[in-house]
This record gives structure tokens, sequence and C-alpha cells, in this order.
């Protein structure tokens, strides 16, 4: 075998155990769930084998399920942006500051030592009747009776934004990080403000990590199905929600299937679309 | 029965005369030679079962279970309990859908509707009662629903009882004004965004029927059903989904009335909460059974629920749980606390609960669920 074709062997050789596992652990599941979509579920609760289009058909035509996904991608976009309006500055802030920046970024990290079910029931404790933040205002007198703030699309949104921004923060300190700070110096001594500095110089080069960072909390916020759970209210469901019912609840193997891939089709459209225009390379910093 | 309790009682009916000593001694004699011939293949048999796996609902259930039942099950025959647990018999059953044929063996399920589920989905067995010598000390009402399900066979034995009812705090709603109004209390308006219910769609459309005055078990007016199921979403600041939540929000009083599992509310009880707790007529009773899966090892299984059906074992796991074990109290002794608990029918007979009808239930199972599922998102 001559010099090339060994070298032309070798990287493939190295990605082998990786290429097995994603294919094992991914894709062979994944044909599974596409085949079980065209099964059909029983009124015994078990599955009719065949080629049926029956749940494609419901899932893609009932107003039901467009509806909960509209939902979820709303809530998906604006988890997004408060994540992106509060994770900027405090990445800004991170990539900018002298000396203390690996106690910020451990401190970023320290949330991703709790489970996130953990980390989200801990709202309960905060915002409930009885949570800290009610027992705070009726100890400074500022109101009689506790506030409801459970149990709702803003408690979902919160708990969702709780859980994304270190992800948000990461992405848009690593492209800071990599901005040369000169560019910001030249610009300055050229005449140009701070503000229009930043505005000119910083953000446009900060998108990619925005976008990244961006992607990343929408991708991973629509596809949530704890949040909602505990702290949604009754209406507040989102469409993994949907899915969990109908594989657990129902025990709709097929449906369920169908609406996972549905709900997969929507978020890897968007995926393709980033990479087309951005490419995958700033998520993998971000991510790495 | 064990062979034990076989020549105990065959010695009983000897000395009391009801057979002659040369029968007595023929008996004994035959099943000498049977207990000659089947020991050493029996022995065989069990020998090649190293463990029997058990899943249930964990906390205070499964360390009875491992304290009174599994530890001297497996000091008697050397089959090692594997103690798992499940959050509850919809995921549960979604697990052993997608397991191998023997991976998963007896499992605390609930309700006779759950037994008829894993029934119709070819996951029963068929238990041979002679290995359970314990199910004699049974509530023969509870078994009976079983075996109208499994053509007289039984695929589990009844453990444990309770009923749904309504929780309410005594601060903010009366006994009297519960009395008064019944399951309605979940769909009063004066108490908007301080009602609570648990996101199961049978125990939702149970409460919509007697809302609306209809028998649970023969719905006639479903539209109805779904208003005063609506109108309780509407109402409701929460559907919680486990005991643990339910316990929490009434605890923390983020809500004053719900239906309610009678042992969880025995338990807030029991911490100091003054939470009232009634059974409104035609009020949900239910029952728990541990059920054999179909694949497992019938034997070891068999002998295993003989000790969990132990009355030390299963008066242990009742005092626990909060739940009136499925002993009839006119056969064992229950003790002190158990008479205290909600739902507990000193009688043995259970005729004040009404339980779901599994083909009833069962029927609608498909098209009820579903809606539901679009109800309780706002449709």
């Amino acid at each position: 075998m001559s010099v090339e074709a060994r070298e032309a062997r070798q990287p493939w050789i190295l990605l082998s155990p990786a290429l097995t596992a994603v294919a094992l652990l991914l894709f062979v599941p994944l044909l599974f769930i596409v085949v079980y979509s065209f099964w059909l579920r029983t009124a015994t609760g078990a599955d009719q084998v065949g080629f049926f289009l029956d749940n494609w058909r419901e899932a893609l035509s009932d107003a039901f399920y467009r509806d909960i996904l509209l939902y979820t991608l709303k809530i998906g976009v604006i988890t997004t942006v408060v994540c992106a309006l509060m994770g900027y500055p405090a990445a800004y802030f991170i990539a900018r500051s002298k000396g203390n920046k690996a106690i910020l970024l451990l401190l970023l990290m320290l949330p991703f030592w709790i489970s996130y079910i953990i980390r989200t029931m801990s709202w309960i404790n905060i915002l409930g009747v009885s949570g800290a933040l009610n027992s705070v205002l009726i100890a400074l007198g500022i109101i009689d009776e506790p506030i409801q703030m459970l149990y709702n699309q803003a408690t979902v949104v919160l708990g969702l934004v709780h859980f994304l921004l270190p992800f948000m923060v990461l992405n848009v300190y690593v492209s800071l990080e990599g901005i040369d700070v000169s560019l910001e110096d030249a610009a300055c001594s050229l005449g140009a403000t701070r503000w229009s500095t930043f505005l000119e110089v910083t953000l446009p080069l900060s998108l990619p990590g925005l976008a990244a960072g961006g992607l990343l909390c929408f991708v991973l916020g629509s596809g949530t199905y704890i949040t909602p759970l505990v702290l949604g209210g009754p209406t507040d469901a989102m469409f993994a929600n949907l899915v969990y019912e109908a594989i657990i609840t129902q025990l709709d193997w097929p449906l369920g299937s169908a609406l996972s891939l549905m709900l997969l089709a929507v978020l890897g459209a968007l995926v393709l679309i980033y990479n087309k225009y951005l490419g995958m390379a700033q998520l993998m910093k971000g991510l790495g | 029965m064990d062979n034990t309790t076989r020549y105990e009682r065959l010695r009983e009916r000897y000395l009391n005369g009801d057979l002659d000593r040369r029968s007595f001694l023929g008996l004994i004699g035959a099943a000498g030679l049977a207990y000659g011939v089947q020991t050493p293949f029996n022995k065989m048999a069990l020998a090649a079962v190293s463990q029997v796996r058990f899943d249930g609902w964990g906390g205070v259930v499964s360390e009875a279970f491992r304290e009174y039942a599994f530890g001297p099950y497996t000091k008697a025959t050397g089959i090692e309990v594997v103690d798992g647990t499940f959050g509850g018999g919809d995921e549960y059953l979604s697990r052993v859908k997608a397991s191998q044929n023997g991976e998963y063996n007896i499992a605390h399920l609930s309700g006779v509707f759950d037994y008829a589920r894993y029934h119709n989905l070819g996951l029963s067995s068929v238990l041979n009662e002679d290995n359970i010598p314990n199910l004699k000390y049974v509530i023969p009402k509870l078994s009976d629903v079983f075996r109208k399900v499994t053509d007289g066979k039984l695929s589990c034995v009844p453990y444990d009882y309770g009923t749904t009812g309504l929780a309410y705090n005594r601060k903010h709603v009366s006994d009297e004004e519960m009395k008064e109004k019944g399951a309605k209390i979940l769909i009063d308006e004066k108490l908007k965004g301080k009602i609570g219910g648990w996101s199961d769609w049978r125990t939702r459309i149970w409460m919509g029927a007697l809302q609306t005055g209809q028998d649970p078990n023969a719905i006639k007016d479903m539209d109805a059903v779904w208003d005063a199921v609506r109108k309780h979403r509407d109402l409701a600041l929460k559907y919680w989904t486990s005991g643990a939540e339910l316990m929490s929000l009434l605890a923390e009083e983020e809500i004053y009335v719900t239906e309610g599992w009678s042992g969880r509310i025995y338990a807030l009880q029991e911490q100091g909460h003054d939470i009232g707790y009634m059974d409104p007529p035609n009020g949900f009773g239910w029952q728990e059974c541990l059920f054999v899966i179909k694949g497992s090892p019938m034997e070891a299984c068999e002998e295993l629920l003989n000790f969990m059906l132990d009355p030390a074992t299963s008066i242990a796991v009742a005092e626990g749980q909060n739940y009136p074990p499925a002993l009839d109290p006119q056969k064992v002794d229950l003790g002190k606390k158990i008479p205290t608990l909600p739902a507990f029918d000193p009688t043995g007979t259970l005729s004040g609960l009404t339980f779901a009808d599994p083909g009833y239930w069962n029927g609608n199972e498909a098209e009820w669920s579903k809606t539901f599922g679009r109800v309780q998102k706002g449709y």
C-alpha cells in the first residue's frame, strides 16, 4: 500500500470508533423511529406493523399539532432573544475583564454541576406562594398577600433562560475572545466613540458567536418538555410534551414517532439554514 | 400452596377425625413419593433462576419490602431480588413494552385498568395459586375483579387499595362546604387559581362525571363531561403529575382544593397540615396489585409473592405508604394504625367503594386519552 493510500485511510481508522458509536446510538434508533412512524396503534395499545400514512396525515394536517408547534417556536424565539439580551453583556464583561476570567468562567459553568431538573424545580422555592421572593416582599411590607407568580408562560420562559443562558454566554464569549482588540483601538484612534466602536466593529465581528448561541438556545429550548411540565400552567405545553404524552401516556409509539420526527425536521431545517449561511465551525468553537 | 401447609392441613383433618388412619398414611406416602420424584428436578429448575426483578414506587414501600420480604426470600431460596422503581404506571408500561421477554418480572401496578391493559398487550401470566398460600388472607372482592379480566385466572395478587377523593385546605374551605358541593368544588369559580388536579385523563373524566351528576362507569353525556373538564382546566392553577407534587402544592398553599390520593393526604395530615379529605358519592376507588409479567420464572415469582403477602410484610408496607392492605380484616388482625387510614373498610367487603369498570374504561381509552390531551392544552 502506498504512503498516500495509508495516509488517506488513517483519518477513517481513527474516526471509526466514533462513527460506529454515532451510527449505532443515533442513526439506527432514528431509523427505528422512522419505521415506527408508519405503524399504527391498535385499540388495545399494541402496535400494528405495516406501512400506514395515518400518523403522518394526522400530524401534518391537524391544526392542534400545528398550533402547539407554532407556540413552541414562539417560546423558543422569546427565550433566545432574552438569552441574547442577557448573555451578551455578561459575555462581554467576562471577555474584557482582566485577571479574573477563570473564576468568572468557572462561575458560569457552576450551574451545569446541578441537574437541570433540580435547577428548574428550584424556582418553585423562589417564586412559590410561600417561596423566598414572596416571603421577602411580605417581610418588607411591600405586599400583604403573596403574589401568584408560578405556573404560567413567563415562568416557563424564565426556567428556559435559566437553563440556556450559559450556552449563549459561552458562545458569545468565545467569539469576543477571538476579536483582535487592536481593531477596537484602531477604530477609537480614528475618532469613533466607544459606543460606535462597539456597534461598528465588536458587534459585527461577534455576530457568528451570537448566532451560534442563538441556535443552541433555540434548538434546546424548543425541544424541552421538563420546563413546561414543572413550571407551566395547564395550557403551557410545548411540542415535546405532545411526544411524551403520545409515547408514555397514550402508548401510541407510532404517532409519537411521527411527532418527534416532525419536530426534528423543523429544528433540523433551522440548523441547515444556519450551516448554509454561517457554517458549523462557530458552533463547534462555542461547544468546545 | 406449599408442601408444609398441605401436610399441616392433612394432619389437621386426621386429628379432627375427618380422615381415617389408613387414608392419612396413604396420602402421606403418596406425597412422599411425589416429593422424592419431583424434588431433584424442582431444585434444578429453581437453581436455574438466580434473580427476580421487582419494580415498585420506591421510598418507604421499597424499604418495607426489602426488610420484610426480599431479605427473608433471598435467605430461604438463594434467589436475589433486583429492586427497581418507576415514576408512574404509564412510564413503566413503556419500559416493559421496549424490554426483552423476562427482563421485568413483578410490578406493583395501579388499578384493574392497568391489569387489563397488560393483559390486552399479551403481557399477562397465569399464577399457580397453590404456590401462594397467603392469598387466602386477601379480600375476595379484590381478586374477583382481576379474575373477570383473565378468565378466572390470576396474573397478580391484590396488594392494597385506596381512593382518589377530594382534598381541601380547611383554612379556606370548610367541611360543610365540601359536603354541600362535593366534586363540584373543583369547578367553583370562587376558587379560581387555587384549584389543582391530576393530569391523568381517567381521573379528570371521572371527576367530570361526578360534577355533571353521572355514573362514572356509564357516562351518557360525554360532551357535558368534557365541558366540566374544560371548566376545571380554566380554573386550575396546575395539573400535578406526581404524589410529591400534589403534597407540595397543598402544603405550600399554592392550591386549596384538588382531588388527591388518600394515602398521600393522610401523610400530609400526619405532618400536621390542616388538610381535609372526603370521598364523594361514587368516589374513585382503586386497588394496587403485584403483577407477574409474562416470561418470568413463575415458581420463583409465586414464592416471592407469598413472602410479600405475608401479613407482617403487608402490614408494614401498608403502614409505610398509608394505604390499607388487601388483607381481609375479618381474617387478619391489621393492628392499630391501618383501621385509621382513609378508605379502610373494616368489613372487608369494600361495598362503599366504586372501582373503574376495566371493560368500559379500556374500551374508551384510545379516544378519551387523546381527547383529554387536547382539552388539557386549551382545546
